[in-house]
């Protein structure tokens, strides 16, 4: 049994449409930019500095030359990352503009931890050159996206939030603009007394900056035939923010335990702790997709991580008040499109796969790809070359490939095992091998998609600490920490078959960290409600749509 | 201290939360008086007397028959800048509210809304109470006088202490912008019981009660009681019981005297609906449900034994 | 006709109590009070596609509250006018009634419309206190509203059952928020939003004294903050067969049978 034996009930050409509002109704923009995350924020920011400087090209976009559309209520509010960001690309965005200390940063990391963890012990491995930080800053993605927001307005751009863009508009081969979602519909799509319908968006140039299981960046790749040579795979991430009695100083990783070691688990995953300033620190789990173990929960696996006595004490004293979960592109270099462009078509961020897995970085290439995106668009417009003609958006693949996005992930692509692997794994080989007397890392290199891993059971969920309301907690009060508030009667924007085997529902149900499946009867009884949007569910046999914009997690700190 | 308490009445009676302010005002010392205004109103000053009101001022006057607000702020107002009150006390309702609003801005003067307490402190009347969603307790004031207040419904029981009280009918002189509303239709009642953000008792079903047709064991509970049945969006979400009894953070938020929970595990998002109520009663199979934390009696047991014999037991006791 | 619609922006989550000023931390992100958009979507119905009708947002509130009243703006409304100040932080219901009355006055509109309550203060009052400033007929709790031949109708649930009050224009109308669903704001709107009409007066503008606003014109103070008294331990019982006599004794036991 894998969950590839339960395909969604999903067609791509759901996501692809021609404009269909009438011409006089439709809305017409210059550079629509999907997503306010680092990549599509720094795309409009970027095309502001351009545009600021050629006010006659400004005029002919429009009354409205850049558009962001952002499915969260407020930019930030779906942003969620560890987040130790390498300050490089901020520094070339904001060059002669910005001083790094003005930005919303917690500080500077002076000093680095990694541990390989068993049950009670905590050993201290040699921080491997992957997983050195020393210089970077940490901060709040959710945060920084926030104040990212406000200098693209500064900018001049219109950010829409609360809008999801649920289709790519294509006409003649080249892609027109979005369409946004309907509001207002209730929970079997019919049309309530609010009901609104979406608008089609039209721009010169589309940039997709979706971030993570981006649903119109899958239907590009898929239409415009940009698939790269390996599948994506993904991991998923959850974290929390802790208000603590006693600051942290530095930044720590850990790996081994609570996950395990044995191939067949194929467990790959660890910690990271991050200190934000001396009052607040941030926790989190990540562990590939590819797992088998129908019980595995990385909620759970986070809530047995904090009963470690390492972090317990870490904690000792402290209050929880963040909690959010998203997924992370692992695929690395061999999983990027082969093209990221296409007639009218931008791909930036962790769309494409824009992460150095080994480094468990991808915030600096967003908004490097992000700032390339909107550079290669501005030289269009300011040629006044037809947009849509094949190649003409091509000098962004020449410039994404001069960068040191490139660079860095061409470097670490012969990291084979590294890609295998992730961040922990593949980063700290030397250090886990050393450690765990060669049981570390289990396994093959990833190569397969997520959803094809035949799954097993272990009785692993035995393990899992019951939530006690101090120091761990159950997914509904962590749902309900992620500030979600969706309406009970929205409509249902998974997608995923209702009756499948009785392990798949399991996995699905274990897997969730907003408890949104539950298998009853034979069949998965589906709260979409619950939803924070991670999109796990993409990875293992299901599909993620955009849900009504406003609606999921309203993240602040994360 | 003098202390004027507005009785609300509803069809001949001086209403519960009224009596039970006015007993507080009695408790905290000082001369109090109480304000009945109406039309055909006169009976009800000796009702007030019962319940330690030492002077009753009459407002009685075919204009002030409807229960509407502003001229009542006419009458009050007048009162308290002729005898000077320093405390003018509400039990909270639609019609209080707006009434002591109303006077706040004639006389420019203080009105702290939501309390749950009054007390004298240092020589001080200090007002108890809980604000953002009860996370949070406020102690608050006023700046000089008169003082108003609105007494959260259900905070104080009324006690009786038989007088005579000393009775006063007070000339009714209206404002012209005070009698422009015109009550067209005074209804009654409308549905059968009380809606769930009326009711002095919510009896609430969850997912345990196992399907649709066992919400009867519920409504058999809350009729006995005089309540309304509130529900978990996890039964309103599998059709069992309509939306608009959802208690939580996606439906209403209650604050009943007596809340019971029953087949209810007690989630955040419902907590956050009822966790203002005043005693709350948790009946589930899982010992280690969340309910439980937060529940004065937590009974742990199966439902289809406990609810019928509770029912049972509370028509026996009521008809008795 | 001009209808004036009173609305608030409120902190969007996290709402706490500054400590150290004792009022309501109001440095996050602020939203429009949900409970105004029902007036908002009122006021709107009501204007329908009259040409010469206005829907006016008025506002009483820090400079940042323009971001979230622009979702009303959206939505439809024509303009807001926010009345903001530093001196006016702090005001309670007497200061702020004075102040919203003084801006509501400049502008004479027929209907004044108020939402059920403020999420952050829950007091609920608001209209009442206007009305009496301005003079003028209030009807509250409104879940259904007409208005014709120079005069509205509303219907209104009291916890005796329903009322139908009238009165004539210009009138103040607080609605519930059983009256309507609130529309979205459509793209097409909210593009446009930040177009329209947004002015700022402050209270000197309004000819309000200073020791009418802020916290020297307010007559309510905040001595203390505390946390809530503890619920009391949850008294457990297993049920032997006894579960419901041990339930009726606990009730009589608290006074709640
Ligand atoms: C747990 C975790 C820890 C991480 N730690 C680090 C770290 O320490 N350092 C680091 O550099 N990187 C880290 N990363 C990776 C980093 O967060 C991402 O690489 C980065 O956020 C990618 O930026 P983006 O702009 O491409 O996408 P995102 O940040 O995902 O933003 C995309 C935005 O687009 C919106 N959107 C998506 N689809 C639509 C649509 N159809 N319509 C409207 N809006 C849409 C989303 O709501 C979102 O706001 C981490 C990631 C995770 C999950
Ligand atoms: C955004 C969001 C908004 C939400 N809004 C709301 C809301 O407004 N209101 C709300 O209620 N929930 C809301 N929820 C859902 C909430 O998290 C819970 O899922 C829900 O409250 C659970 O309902 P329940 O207690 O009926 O069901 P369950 O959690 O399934 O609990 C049933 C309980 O019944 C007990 N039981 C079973 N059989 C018996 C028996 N024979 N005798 C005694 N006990 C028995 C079980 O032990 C169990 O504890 C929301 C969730 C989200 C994410
Ligand atoms: C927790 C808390 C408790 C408070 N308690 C008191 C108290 O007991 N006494 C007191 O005098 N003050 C109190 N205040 C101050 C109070 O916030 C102000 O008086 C405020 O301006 C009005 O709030 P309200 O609750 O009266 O509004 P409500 O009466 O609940 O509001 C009803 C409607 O009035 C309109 N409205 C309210 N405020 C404004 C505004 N500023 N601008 C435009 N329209 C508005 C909106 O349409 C709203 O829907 C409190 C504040 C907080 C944060
Ligand atoms: S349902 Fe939502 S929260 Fe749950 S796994 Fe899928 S995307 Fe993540």
């Amino acid at each position: 049994m894998k969950p590839s034996d339960f395909p969604p009930p999903f067609d791509v050409s759901e996501a692809v449409a021609r404009p269909t509002d009438p011409e006089d109704e439709r809305i017409e923009v210059g550079v629509a930019i999907v997503g306010a995350g680092p990549a599509g924020l720094a795309c409009a920011i970027r095309l502001g500095q351009l545009l600021e400087e050629a006010p006659a090209i400004a005029e002919r976009l429009g009354d409205v030359p850049v558009a962001v559309i952002e499915k969260g209520k407020q930019p930030g509010s779906h942003l969620l990352s560890g987040a130790v960001v390498n300050p490089r690309a901020l520094q070339r965005l904001f060059a002669g503009r910005k001083r790094l200390d003005e930005l919303p940063f917690y500080g500077v990391v002076e000093q680095e931890s990694v541990y390989f963890l068993t049950r009670n012990r905590a050993a201290r491995i040699p921080t491997p050159p992957t997983m050195k930080n020393h210089g970077n800053r940490v901060a709040s993605l959710s945060e920084l996206g926030r104040w990212l927001a406000a200098q693209a307005e500064e900018a001049g751009a219109m950010i829409l939030p609360e809008t999801a863009a649920t289709k790519l508009l294509v006409e003649h081969g080249r892609v027109r603009g979005i369409r946004t979602g309907d509001k207002g519909r209730g929970r079997d799509g019919e049309e309530l007394p609010n009901f609104e319908p979406g608008s089609d968006v039209l721009a010169r140039v589309t940039v997709l900056a979706e971030g993570t299981q981006g649903h119109l960046t899958g239907a590009a790749i898929e239409t415009f035939g940009l698939a790269g040579e390996n599948p994506q795979v993904w991991a998923l991430g959850v974290k929390e923010v802790w208000r603590v009695a006693r600051p942290l100083r530095r930044v720590i990783h850990t790996m081994g335990w609570p996950l395990r070691a044995g191939a067949k688990y194929r467990e790959f995953g660890g910690s990271f702790i991050y200190p934000m300033g001396d009052e607040l620190l941030t926790l989190g789990m990540v562990v590939g997709l590819d797992y088998r173990d129908v019980e595995l929960s990385v909620h759970d696996l986070l809530q047995e991580l904090k009963t470690h006595p390492l972090v317990r004490k870490l904690l000792d004293g402290g209050e929880r008040i963040a909690w959010g979960a998203k997924t992370i592109p692992e695929g690395g270099f061999l999983s990027l499109p082969k093209r990221l462009h296409a007639p009218g078509l931008l791909l930036a961020g962790d769309g494409p796969g824009f992460v150095n897995v080994p480094a468990l970085k991808g915030i600096h290439y967003a908004i490097e790809t992000g700032a390339l995106a909107a550079e290669a668009a501005f030289a269009v417009l300011q040629r006044g070359e037809a947009v849509g003609r094949r190649g003409a958006l091509a000098s962004y693949d020449e410039a994404v490939k001069q960068s040191f996005v490139w660079r860095d992930l061409e470097q670490v692509r012969n990291m084979r095992q590294a890609f295998g692997r992730g961040f922990w794994l593949g980063g700290a080989l030397a250090g886990a091998m050393t450690a765990s007397h060669g049981k570390f890392p289990p396994g093959d290199a990833r190569t397969e998609p997520d959803a094809e891993q035949e799954l097993i059971r272990t009785g692993r969920a035995r393990r899992y600490p019951a939530p006690d309301g101090k120091l761990t907690f159950d997914k509904l009060s962590s749902v309900f920490l992620s500030g979600n508030k969706t309406r009970d009667d929205a409509p249902n924007h998974l997608r995923v078959q209702t009756r499948v085997a009785p392990e798949l529902a399991e996995l699905w149900a274990r897997m969730c960290p907003a408890q949104v499946y539950e298998p009853q009867d034979g069949r998965v009884e589906v709260t979409a409600s619950n939803c924070v949007q991670c999109g796990a569910i993409t990875a293992k046999g299901g599909r993620l749509t955009p849900p009504e914009g406003g609606s999921g997690p309203e993240y602040t700190l994360t | 201290m003098s202390t004027l308490v507005f009785l609300e009445h509803h069809e001949g009676e001086l209403q519960k939360d009224s009596l039970g302010v006015l007993a507080k005002a009695a408790q905290l010392g000082g001369d109090v008086s109480a304000l009945i205004a109406g039309s055909g109103v006169e009976g009800l000053a000796a009702q007030a007397g019962r319940f330690g009101a030492a002077k009753v001022y009459v407002a009685d006057d075919p204009a002030l028959e409807a229960p509407l607000p502003q001229p009542r702020v006419d009458v009050a107002a007048d009162l308290v800048r002729r005898h000077g009150f320093e405390t003018v006390l509400f039990g909270a309702t639609v019609l209080t509210a707006d009434v002591a609003a109303g006077l706040a801005a004639r006389l420019d003067a203080g009105l702290n809304w939501d309390l749950v307490d009054l007390a004298q402190e240092d020589g001080k009347l200090v007002g108890k109470r809980p604000a953002l969603d009860d996370t949070v307790y406020v102690d608050v004031g006023w700046k000089g006088e008169p003082r108003l207040a609105l007494i959260r419904t259900g905070t104080f029981e009324p006690v009786e202490s038989p007088a005579e009280p000393e009775v006063e009918r007070v000339d009714v002189q209206l404002e012209d912008f005070s009698t422009l509303a015109k009550m067209i239709e005074q209804a009654h009642e409308e549905s059968e019981g009380p809606s769930i953000e009326d009711a002095d008792v919510i009896v609430a079903g969850g997912r345990g009660l196992g399907g649709p047709d066992n919400f009867a064991l519920v409504e058999e509970l809350a009729k006995a009681l005089g309540g309304a049945v509130a529900a978990t969006r996890a039964v309103v979400d599998a059709g069992w019981y309509p939306y608009s009894t959802q208690v939580g953070q996606t439906g209403k938020t209650v604050a009943p005297r007596l809340y019971i929970a029953v087949g209810i595990s007690g989630a955040i998002q419902h907590k956050v609906g009822m966790q203002g109520s005043n005693v709350i009663v948790a009946i589930n199979k899982d010992p280690n449900a969340p309910i439980f934390e937060y529940a004065d009696l937590g009974v742990v047991g199966d439902l289809h034994e406990i609810i019928p014999k509770l029912t049972e037991l509370v028509r026996q006791r009521k008809a008795a | 006709m001009k209808i004036a619609v009173c609305a608030k922006a409120v902190p969007e989550q996290a709402r706490r109590i500054d400590p150290e000023t004792k009022r309501l931390d109001r440095s996050g992100e602020q939203t429009l009070n949900p409970f105004d958009a029902n007036a908002v979507e009122e006021g709107l119905r009501l204007k329908g596609d009259a040409a010469d009708a206005e829907v006016v947002l008025f506002s009483l509130g820090p400079e940042r509250s323009l971001d979230a009243l622009r979702k009303a703006l959206a939505m439809g409304a024509d303009r807001v006018v926010l009345v903001t100040d530093e001196a006016a932080a702090g005001s309670d219901l007497v200061a702020s009634s004075y102040a919203l009355a003084r801006v509501l006055e400049r502008e004479q509109a027929e209907l004044v419309l108020f939402g059920q309550q403020a999420n952050d203060s829950d007091g609920a009052v608001m209209w009442a206190a206007v009305a009496d400033r301005l003079r003028r007929p209030l009807i509250s709790q409104v879940a259904e509203l007409t208005v014709s031949d120079g005069a509205v109708r509303g219907k209104r649930q009291t916890e005796f059952g329903y009322d139908v009050i009238e009165a004539p224009l210009p009138a103040v109308v607080a609605v519930s928020d059983a009256i309507n669903e609130p529309r979205y704001p459509s793209l097409k709107g909210i593009m446009g939003a930040k177009k329209k009409p947004q002015e700022t007066v402050s209270l000197s503008d309004l000819g309000v004294e200073g020791e009418r606003a802020g916290e020297s014109g307010s007559r309510t103070e905040v001595y203390a903050l505390g946390e809530p008294p503890p619920r009391g331990e949850t008294q457990r019982v297993e049920d032997d067969g006894s579960g419901a006599e041990k339930i009726v004794e606990f009730l009589l036991e608290r006074k709640a049978l």
